[in-house]
């Protein structure tokens, strides 16, 4: 990963330097353990601040939406796949950029690792697949592997699929993952068991909309929930307005999702968001056979029509 | 002032007496984290929790609050009048908050409680309560309370002020409301334990690190903080979640909404927040503040400048670090202050 480092600020230097980007978007490292923060690099002499570890799970797609500079940016599988996506739905331009592809080997959920340590975690550094945690003066030892978030462990394409170079050799793709078991599990709930699954997962939102943010595909000018003329939900902790917010949003990203995780992981409260993109990634994929964001050269499949369009719904 | 000395022993049944003059809230455990919740008959607060997710300013101004219901049926006598919801102003308790989070209401009355104008439901609601606050032996990595104004030990907002000494709380009496929740305790036996307090409290401090610098935030000029060149590098990574504003002890912002079903209404208050670009809207669909970095810019403008030159009060943050630890992208309060208070425009190289 420190190779990945290493490279990653050359190229950003270069780039820079020769002006053919006018900056670089990327990590620096944060202030607390297991946080790195999005910034952008103008100058050549600033790209010592960039940084490549595994607490880079922020997509980065997000910070391109409609820029109009010349960018070159950071971008591992996920994040690449929604850079298609931008491409193929006019909110950046192919030519605006230069994407520094980084295989990925997954990153790591801290609040895993949190729940593991009692009390506060004071630093955690990594080497291969150890993570060196260190929690009120002690050091453990984990398994990097282990300590992955969810969709990171599901994950088929850890390659950036579009870029213009790459930082590393590609990683080798998992492959014989159940990527939907979870999926499977709710949807042989009973109906009502179902009801109260959902109605448990979303009780602590309280509506700070930061999974709806830290998603690429949530760039609406307005979003449906925020418009108010008409108002089509209401605006209080009312479970009816907060489970239309979710679902809907699920429904808006389906067939463009990549299973990036950066909704759970910016979730204040913990809640598992990914549980209703699943299931329309899921469907999305039985239905159409399309996983978002893998080529340029297709419309997604809810923005196209196709006399053969799965009709099974209409009853 | 009275300090008194609660065994532990005695602790769990002289809370479950004070329910019997007070409904009782407590620091509580879901899932991984913990939140003040009533506590029902036998139900105990979590006195071993380092602090709550969220914080308990909801238990004052609750995140979405009914004011009126109306009827918009003209069957109806009183159609198209309000009525005012009537609110639970019986005396509550809240045991275990901490020092923060109490003082965090005093920041917020110079609000809701002003000379011009005193908000009714804020003000009953806070009127009702009683604060129990829980000294902070072991303060996280993120608190910077002591450079905020503050302290884990810190006294003000509070009625009751509980000290962990080990096998027992040494509870020091504030207020009278302090007094009547202690006696409903049955909690009466005076201790002497000032020197262990003042120990306590040092090394309490000293395990502080982390910190702001505001002594200049006041006399810098506002326009000078305003127009410095670091704004766009701040709010960058930012994606205008309402985090830090929903978790802040000290964000006050409310917005008014009439929710109609049918032909009967509510009128609301919710939280609002100024990281929202629907925050500032208006009815023309011009938005004053439509960019990103004008939205961080207020957050840290208001808590940092406007607030500590209006009040004179220090700044519109009690250091409790929420913000810090629950933001999704990591932007860090404690280096945004710093940056606003060490800023130099004769100094300063401004980046391209």
């Amino acid at each position: 990963m420190s190779g990945y480092q290493d490279k990653i600020k050359e190229t950003a230097k270069r780039l820079l330097k020769e002006g053919s980007v006018e900056m670089v978007i990327g990590f620096r490292k944060g202030t607390l353990p297991m946080m790195n923060e999005p910034c952008f690099i103008r100058r050549p002499e600033d790209v010592h601040q960039l940084v490549w570890d595994s607490n880079c799970g922020i997509n980065l797609a997000n910070y391109l939406t409609d820029r109009k500079e010349k960018i070159a940016i950071v971008a591992k599988g996920c994040d690449s796949r929604n850079i298609v996506t931008h491409i193929i739905e006019n909110k950046i331009k192919r030519e605006k950029l230069h994407i520094i592809g980084v295989p990925c080997q997954g990153m790591v959920d801290k609040r895993k690792v949190a729940a593991l340590c009692a009390g506060d975690i004071e630093n955690v550094t990594e080497d291969g697949d150890v993570l060196t945690v260190t929690c009120q003066g002690a050091e453990k030892k984990l398994s990097r592997k282990e300590m992955l978030q969810e969709n990171c462990t599901l994950c088929i394409h850890r390659n950036p699929v579009l870029f213009d170079e790459l930082v590393g050799e590609p990683v080798a793709e998992q492959t014989g993952i159940d990527r939907f078991a979870e999926v499977r599990r709710i949807e042989a709930m009973e109906s009502q068991e179902k009801w109260q699954y959902f109605e448990d997962l979303l009780a602590p939102c309280v509506r700070c909309y930061a999974c709806r943010n830290a998603c690429p595909l949530c760039y609406c000018p307005t979003c449906f929930v925020d418009e108010s003329k008409p108002q089509w939900v209401g605006k209080s902790q009312n479970p009816i307005d907060i489970r239309t917010f979710h679902f809907l949003r699920a429904y808006h990203c389906a067939g463009r999702c990549t299973d990036c995780g950066a909704c759970e992981r910016a979730c204040p409260m913990g809640i598992k968001v990914r549980q209703f993109t699943s299931k329309l990634n899921k469907d999305v994929l039985e239905m159409f056979g399309w996983e978002a964001g893998m080529t340029l050269e297709q419309r997604p499949p809810l923005d196209t029509y196709k006399p053969n369009d799965p009709n099974d719904f209409i009853k | 002032m009275k300090v008194i000395t609660i065994d532990k022993k005695g602790w769990a049944s002289g809370i479950e007496k004070t329910k019997s003059a007070f409904q009782v809230f407590g620091p509580v455990k879901e899932k991984e984290w913990h939140s003040f919740k009533a506590l029902g008959p036998g139900e105990q607060p979590d006195m071993a929790y380092s602090n709550t997710r969220i914080s308990p300013k909801f238990l004052v101004q609750p995140q979405s609050e009914p004011m009126f219901t109306y009827s918009l049926d003209e069957a109806v006598e009183d159609h198209h009048i309000l009525k005012e919801v009537r609110k639970d102003t019986a005396p509550k308790a809240v045991v275990g908050i901490r020092p923060c989070d109490a003082a965090a209401f005093l920041i917020v009355k110079r609000n809701f409680d002003a000379p011009q104008y005193q908000d009714p439901y804020w003000l009953n609601a806070y009127n009702a309560m009683t604060f129990i606050g829980f000294a902070c032996n072991t303060p996280c990595s993120t608190c910077f309370c002591t450079s905020a104004g503050y302290g884990p030990f810190n006294e003000a907002g509070l009625d009751v002020l509980l000290v962990d000494v080990g096998d027992s709380f040494v509870a020091k009496s504030l207020t009278d409301k302090g007094d009547t929740w202690l006696k409903a305790g049955g909690w009466t036996s005076a201790a002497d334990a000032s020197g262990k307090i003042e120990a306590l409290m040092q090394a309490a401090e000293a395990k502080i690190t982390s910190n702001v610098s505001t002594d200049k935030l006041k006399t810098r000029p506002t326009t000078q903080i305003y127009e410095a060149p670091f704004w766009d590098d701040v709010a960058f990574s930012c994606i205008n979640c309402g985090t830090c504003t929903y978790s802040c002890p000290t964000c006050w912002c409310f917005d008014i909404q009439d929710e109609a079903r049918g032909t009967s209404g509510i009128r609301m208050r919710n939280w609002d927040s100024c990281m929202f670009p629907m925050f500032t809207i208006h009815g023309t669909g011009h938005n004053p503040r439509g960019a990103k970095v004008q939205r961080v810019r207020q957050r840290f403008m208001h808590k940092l400048k406007y607030y500590v030159e209006k009040y004179d009060n220090g700044i519109q943050c009690v250091g409790c670090g929420r913000c810090i630890r629950l933001c999704p992208v990591n932007i860090d309060i404690r280096k945004v202050c710093n940056q606003m208070n060490d800023y130099d425009p004769a100094a300063c190289v401004c980046p391209a």
